[in-house]
């Protein structure tokens, strides 16, 4: 068991040593130009001299992602809710539910800038939209489907809706609620760097979206190698975090 | 609590005859159980009796008074279903404790502590489902059915999913609790040995439609030890009630 746990970890570390390598290695044997395809110690190098903004611009751009995710879980969750509660308002609402999914969110981001302003709220407001739908479908089906026997037992007691509601409906949503969470999670990092794209911050306050632009624009690719990394590493930060919260409260929910 | 049907049926929408012509009678504090093949209404029977299943014709009575209206007076039943049910967020002191809640019934917490120790779980009041073996989920389930101390108790067989041990021990624990209280009890198996162990009466169902071709007495003595099940008289009823279920399965 041991073992298997550490081959788990031992495996992708040391592939991740042979593509390094790999990618050094091709960088100085073909002479390839930094602008195009920097090499290892280059993007590290970046990633050093430019620290600071990159974690500045990393936390600006997890604070835009969290409050999107924070928002869009506590919207979603009173949306599943009101789905749940009545036919009418989940076949009325539910076709422009699928709007959010199925919308290219860089298309309405300048929209929400035009409406809501250049600034960190039009970066919750493109994270939120994008990581919204998961949670209203999974919430509202958590919040229906129970069990032919659960209803069962509940009738058997002369339970009231609000009881069936209190004590069967909204902790049966838990599982499904965490599930649309950690779908979430991932989502609304891409919403925060997309809103970043079209917001911009000022010079001084940015996020990853606008340090990505403003690298590839300039050309100086090692320290966009370096962004990338550093949104990559906060989608799979926030992912975590969400998966081990969610674990956690699921504890009591495993059958 | 009394339990009458006459004339029962029960068709789906779909067209399925599910029950036809059933007559039942069953005395207050009686022991009886249903047999018969998979698909011949059993469950349905008891959920109309539970007041769970409507859109039956013909008449039901609980103490007189229709299921519906009888579960929701000073009549109480309580179900034991197929599989635990129990809600996985809640250890087994909220399990069992649900059906009072649910009736804010504020009996003493010590009340319900005895019941557990009476289904052999007082060790385990505050584990979580996922931390019980098959029996002791089921012995839960029992626990939730008898909190409310109910004058009759529906089982859909509920010792179905068990290993044979087990489910040999529930039935002794089963019967000893009966014997304590003499609630009234309708359970459906598939076992015939755990028929004939429990009962004083089992009704033999046949299926497409459901209806019941016979009843066979259980002569048999309380309280009933397990060395009862090696006894000749045992052995005899066993192959009457199998009889009648070969000739009626199909």
């Amino acid at each position: 068991m041991k073992d298997v746990r550490l081959i788990a970890l031992l495996a992708p570390v040391t592939l991740l040593g042979v593509v390094i390598l790999i990618w050094h290695l091709v960088t100085v044997v073909f002479s390839i130009q930094p602008f195009l395809l920097p090499g290892p110690s280059a993007v590290s190098s970046a990633a050093r001299n430019h620290s600071d903004e990159l974690l500045r611009a990393t936390l600006i751009t997890a604070a835009g992602a969290l409050g999107g995710f924070a928002i869009s879980f506590l919207l979603g969750s009173v949306i599943a809710f009101l789905f749940s509660q009545s036919r009418i308002i989940q076949y009325s609402f539910y076709p422009y539910a699928i709007f959010l999914q199925t919308v290219p969110i860089v298309a309405i981001a300048p929209l929400i800038v035009i409406w809501c302003g250049t600034g960190f709220q039009s970066v919750v407001i493109v994270a939120m939209i994008i990581s919204l739908f998961p949670i209203i479908t999974n919430g509202t089906a958590g919040l229906t489907s129970i069990s032919q026997q659960q209803a069962d037992l509940f009738s058997l007691y002369n339970a009231s809706r609000w009881q069936v509601l209190w004590k069967l409906r909204l902790p049966n949503s838990v599982p499904n609620l965490v599930t649309g969470a950690k779908i979430s999670s991932g989502l609304s990092v891409i919403g925060a760097i997309i809103g970043e794209f079209f917001v911009g911050y000022s010079t001084k306050n940015f996020g990853l979206g606008y340090l990505i632009l403003m690298t590839s624009g300039q050309l100086k690719t090692p320290y966009l190698f370096a962004t990338i990394i550093c949104s990559t590493l906060l989608g799979v930060a926030i992912f975590l975090l969400i998966n081990l919260m969610g674990d956690l409260i699921l504890k009591r929910w495993q059958e | 609590m009394l339990v009458e049907a006459s004339d029962l049926n029960m068709t789906f929408e779909e067209g399925i005859e599910a029950l036809k012509g059933i007559e039942l009678s069953i005395r207050e504090g009686e022991f009886v159980s249903i047999v018969g093949a998979s698909g011949c209404g059993k469950t349905t029977l008891l959920r109309i009796l539970a007041g769970l299943q409507q859109g039956y014709a013909g008449e039901v009575s609980l103490s007189g008074m229709p299921p519906l209206d009888a579960r929701q007076s000073q009549h109480d039943l309580s179900f034991v279903f197929q599989e635990a049910n129990l809600l996985p967020w809640r250890h087994v002191l909220g399990n069992v404790m649900l059906p009072l809640e649910l009736r804010q019934d504020s009996r003493a917490v010590s009340e319900i502590h005895d019941l557990l120790e009476l289904v052999g779980l007082h060790d385990f009041a505050h584990a979580f489902p996922r931390q019980l073996s098959g029996g002791m989920k089921m012995r839960a389930s029992l626990a939730r059915a008898l909190v409310t101390r109910p004058d009759l108790l529906l089982m859909d067989e509920p010792f179905g999913a068990l290993d044979e041990l087990t489910r040999q021990r529930l039935n002794e624990e089963l019967l000893g609790l009966w014997e304590r209280d003499k609630w009234t009890c309708l359970f459906v198996t598939h076992n015939v040995f755990e028929a004939v162990f429990m009962s004083e009466r089992v009704i033999v169902m046949k299926p497409r439609p459901g209806s019941i071709a016979t009843e066979i007495e259980v002569p048999l003595e309380y309280p009933r030890r397990p060395e009862l099940r090696a006894e000749p008289e045992f052995a005899r009823v066993v192959g009457e009630v199998s009889a009648a279920l070969r000739e009626h399965g199909e």
